[in-house]
């Protein structure tokens, strides 16, 4: 069908690209405060993705006899690597980097089609396969503001990319927990959260950095959903259902439970929450479905990093929810104009 | 002016209007040119049947086609001359095909028939006569639905409490009911009160955008000292569709797939109310209109007085001309309009509008619907335009009508903002064509299915009803030996039995009596 010769015959400037690079922009206080965190590394690990995903997007379009030239200018595989390497530990191994990005551009999406087709979110199933694949490398997370968030970038390259260790420097002084993943081993030895964090969660969150970024993606998300871009739903419901589950719990228990603010400023949820569940083409659609997705995702992270077997949990809930979104837009559609109220 | 309330709708779009561009002039006057072409059908319903011949000489005004069916519309000569062709011809039509028109040779001498008389007591005389005359004077629908009035106006005793003068006039660079209100508000508001005396409206509202302020001047003084009241609404498109306005004046939600008369509303255009206001007052049937030329490419934009034939090229040429290369001309708005192919065609009853652009958006290859959501966000009816573009694309007309195809009103909404540049609207028409296409063939099937069962049950009863006369038949001749005996060889030995005793008791008898 070519599109002129039907009505409308005008169109206002928007484009796919334009959506894409806008969100990028958004992206940046996040990236720029986890660099600040971690350093070089993050900067390694989003140069390989992107580079990554634009290859194999070029790569497999070719195969299927399609032009890459739009599918590459759009942005869209830039942003889902963005997305990808964010959430991996920096100065983890560059090859595994590469494949998990690879992962999510032909089999998270070029395989069911393209953009606009994929009913996953790629850049989550790119994170379920390394985290599945490589548990190793996936929780060496580098201490914040360490010698190891202080390599320069030669430094930080050979590490990632050859795995040379920088002379006098030891995997096991470098590294540690998240968090997230402290709170965790500490909860499953029966510690008390008062022990772990004697001047609360909230306060070592603050003080490690980490709650830093999770500001900085929430500065970001406010910044789209105030141009437009995208709906509050999404990320509000989402970020409310985590607020009341692990409210509730932590309220019957604020020793064996964390607090709500632990919760929301710690791993991916603010990510998760502005910019990857709302991924629209794998998100439901309708405004009433939207709630209920972002609901259901947030109730799933307060649960699987209670009782799963993962610390964080973003990943499976966007996944989970992502299967379920087309039942739920199916039931949610809106009363149309003139329909029954 | 009442100072109420207005009810916003969901979505629409706030769009450079483009209407300065052909307000600098008054309306020109009718041009008259050497041929007319006139479509057989201008309107929604049955093609009108022609009822002069080739050859004859024709007035103006005189009726040259009849309405064929109760919704139909007739046609009348725009002016006199000889019906030079009865064929098929080119029109402004959104398919491109062609159609069958009647070709006057205008004598130049434009000689009125003898009209109808003029009604001058319609206050007090019978809406059904009001309503003849309309049918009579082949007025139609101007908002763009090109209904037959006097269909619209039978309300079939439903009761009407508003009646909505449309006078929104919302898409961009149309301005012929802005003209028409500028230059004959009185017209407007007489037709409006024949329209409510033939409906039996308790109230006239007339809704119009806040972009024509001096045709709301024009209007307040004309409706003075009656109780007509006029509604500004905010510079928003769609507002002139028939349930946005109604929704905006009154707040109320004609009921999806409804009608307005379902709430006691109907909407009328403010152009269509001057052609009543004619047709009732001079007997004056429907052959010219207010069009809007308009557009980059035109010389002279303008809004031009033009007979229903009247060429779009000679109209063009007449009246204005062309400054820059025309690249495309619509029919109708940029939002709602369609491309014409070429511009040797007539002017219709509906047609409004013609824009001619030197400039056109450079064609964008559609990309993949990445379900952003901004279609959701405009759209009016609020359906949800991408999930209808998915079900329609994958011919999945069951979900999409699930999902309210039927309730689109095409307004284009969804398609102007769609980040992906897809012609939405265009996969909506496919479905619904589609849909329709395969509801006439289920009803076809069906009839044939009832033929064919009826043909069964009717073998089946003459085949009953000749093994019925047969066995009657064999019945009748089986029946007939029985009377005399059932076995002819039973009777034989019975009778052979007979005789041997009546001669052994002759025997017996001779024996006695020897």
């Amino acid at each position: 069908m070519s599109s002129m010769i039907s009505s409308p015959h005008q169109h206002d400037s928007n484009s796919v690209q334009r959506i894409m690079a806008t969100v990028l922009l958004a992206l940046l206080p996040g990236i720029a405060a986890l660099v600040w965190l971690l350093g070089n590394g993050v900067l390694i690990n989003l140069g390989i993705a992107i580079v990554s995903a634009l290859l194999s997007e070029w790569v497999f379009l070719r195969f299927r006899g399609r032009n890459p030239v739009v599918a590459v200018t759009d942005l869209s595989a830039v942003l889902t690597a963005v997305l990808l390497a964010l959430a991996l530990p920096p100065l983890m191994p560059a090859w595994q980097v590469a494949l998990g990005t690879m992962f999510a551009i032909v089999v998270g999406k070029q395989l069911f089609g393209g953009i606009g087709n994929n009913p996953f979110n790629p850049a989550m199933l790119g994170y379920a396969l390394l985290l599945i694949s490589f548990p190793a490398s996936m929780s060496q997370w580098i201490q914040p503001q360490s010698a190891a968030s202080s390599l320069d970038f030669a430094q930080a390259w050979q590490l990632a990319v050859d795995g040379v260790m920088p002379a006098a420097m030891a995997w096991d002084s470098m590294t540690g927990a998240t968090p997230l993943s402290e709170v965790r081993e500490g909860l499953l030895q029966h510690s008390m959260l008062s022990e772990l964090h004697p001047d609360g969660s909230w306060s070592a969150l603050m003080s490690s950095g980490w709650a830093w970024v999770s500001l900085a993606y929430l500065a970001g998300g406010a910044f789209l959903i105030l141009k437009g871009i995208m709906s509050w739903r999404i990320p509000l419901s989402l970020l409310a259902s985590v607020t009341l589950v692990s409210g509730v719990l932590w309220l019957i228990d604020s020793n064996q439970f964390a607090s709500p603010l632990f919760h929301l400023f710690s791993g991916a949820v603010m990510l998760g929450a502005f910019f990857i569940a709302t991924d629209p083409v794998s998100a439901s659609t309708t405004p009433k479905g939207q709630l209920i997705f972002g609901a259901l995702i947030g109730f799933f992270i307060v649960i699987i990093r209670t009782w799963g077997g993962y610390p964080d949990a973003v990943a499976f809930s966007v996944l989970l929810l992502n299967m379920a979104a087309p039942t739920i837009d199916y039931y949610t559609q809106p009363r149309v104009f003139g329909g029954e109220r | 002016m009442a100072n109420v309330s207005i009810h916003d709708f969901h979505g629409g779009l706030v769009l450079d209007d483009h209407k300065a561009l052909s307000t600098q002039h008054p309306i020109a006057p009718v041009f008259l040119p050497k041929t007319l072409v006139v479509p057989l059908q201008q309107h929604i319903g049955q093609i009108a049947e022609p009822c002069v011949k080739v050859g004859d000489h024709v007035l103006k005004g005189q009726l040259i086609a009849k309405a064929s069916e109760y919704v139909s519309a007739n046609i009348h000569a725009p002016s006199s001359g000889i019906v030079t062709a009865i064929d098929e011809q080119p029109i402004a039509h959104p398919s491109g095909l062609n159609a069958l028109c009647i070709s006057i040779e205008c004598d130049g001498n434009d000689t009125w028939t003898n009209l109808p008389e003029a009604i001058h007591d319609w206050e007090t005389s019978e809406p059904q006569l009001l309503r003849d005359r309309l049918r009579q004077s082949g007025i139609v629908g101007l908002g763009g639905a090109v209904f037959p009035t006097a269909v619209k106006t039978n309300t079939q005793n439903k009761p009407v409490d508003t009646l909505i003068l449309n006078a929104s006039e919302c898409e961009p660079y149309i301005t012929c009911d802005d003209m028409l209100m500028r230059t004959d508000p009185e017209k407007i508001v007489t037709g409006a009160k024949i329209l409510q005396h033939i409906v039996g409206a308790k109230k006239i509202l007339i809704g119009i955008e806040e972009n024509k302020p001096q045709a709301i001047e024009a209007l307040n003084n004309a409706i003075d000292n009656t109780d007509i009241e006029i509604i500004v609404v905010p510079n928003k498109y769609p507002s002139g569709g028939e349930k946005q306005l109604i929704h905006l004046l009154t707040g109320i939600e004609v009921p999806s797939q409804g009608l307005p008369i379902d709430v006691g509303i109907l909407c009328q255009n403010v152009g269509t109310c001057v052609a009543v206001a004619d047709a009732v007052l001079e007997g004056k049937p429907f052959i010219d209109r207010v069009v809007t030329l308009t557009g980059d490419a035109l010389a002279k934009p303008q809004n031009v007085r033009a007979l229903i034939g009247t060429s779009i090229h000679e109209l063009i040429e007449h009246h204005s001309g062309f400054a820059k290369a025309c690249q495309r001309t619509l029919m109708g708005g940029p939002m709602m309009g369609f491309s014409l192919p070429d511009i040797d065609r007539p002017i219709a009853k509906g047609s409004n509008c013609i824009l001619s652009l030197h400039e056109v958006e450079p064609t964008q290859e559609p990309q993949a619907c990445i379900r952003c959501g901004e279609c959701v966000k405009v759209c009016p009816a609020l359906l949800l335009p991408q999930q209808l573009y998915w079900y329609a694309k994958s011919h999945n007309f069951d979900q999409a009508q699930d999902h309210h195809l039927f309730d689109c009103i095409e307004c284009g909404c969804c398609a102007h903002v769609c980040p992906s540049k897809i012609p939405l609207v265009q996969y909506y028409r496919f479905a619904k064509t589609e849909i329709w296409a395969s509801e006439r063939e289920k009803q076809q099937s069906d009839l044939a299915r009832r033929r064919h069962e009826f043909r069964d049950a009717r073998l089946a009863r003459l085949e009953a009803e000749r093994k019925a006369r047969l066995r009657k038949k064999k019945e009748v001749l089986e029946n007939k030996p029985k009377a005399k005996g059932d076995d002819p060889k039973k009777a034989a030995i019975e009778a052979a039995m007979k005789r041997v005793a009546a001669k052994k008791a002759a025997q017996a008898a001779e024996e006695k009596s020897s």
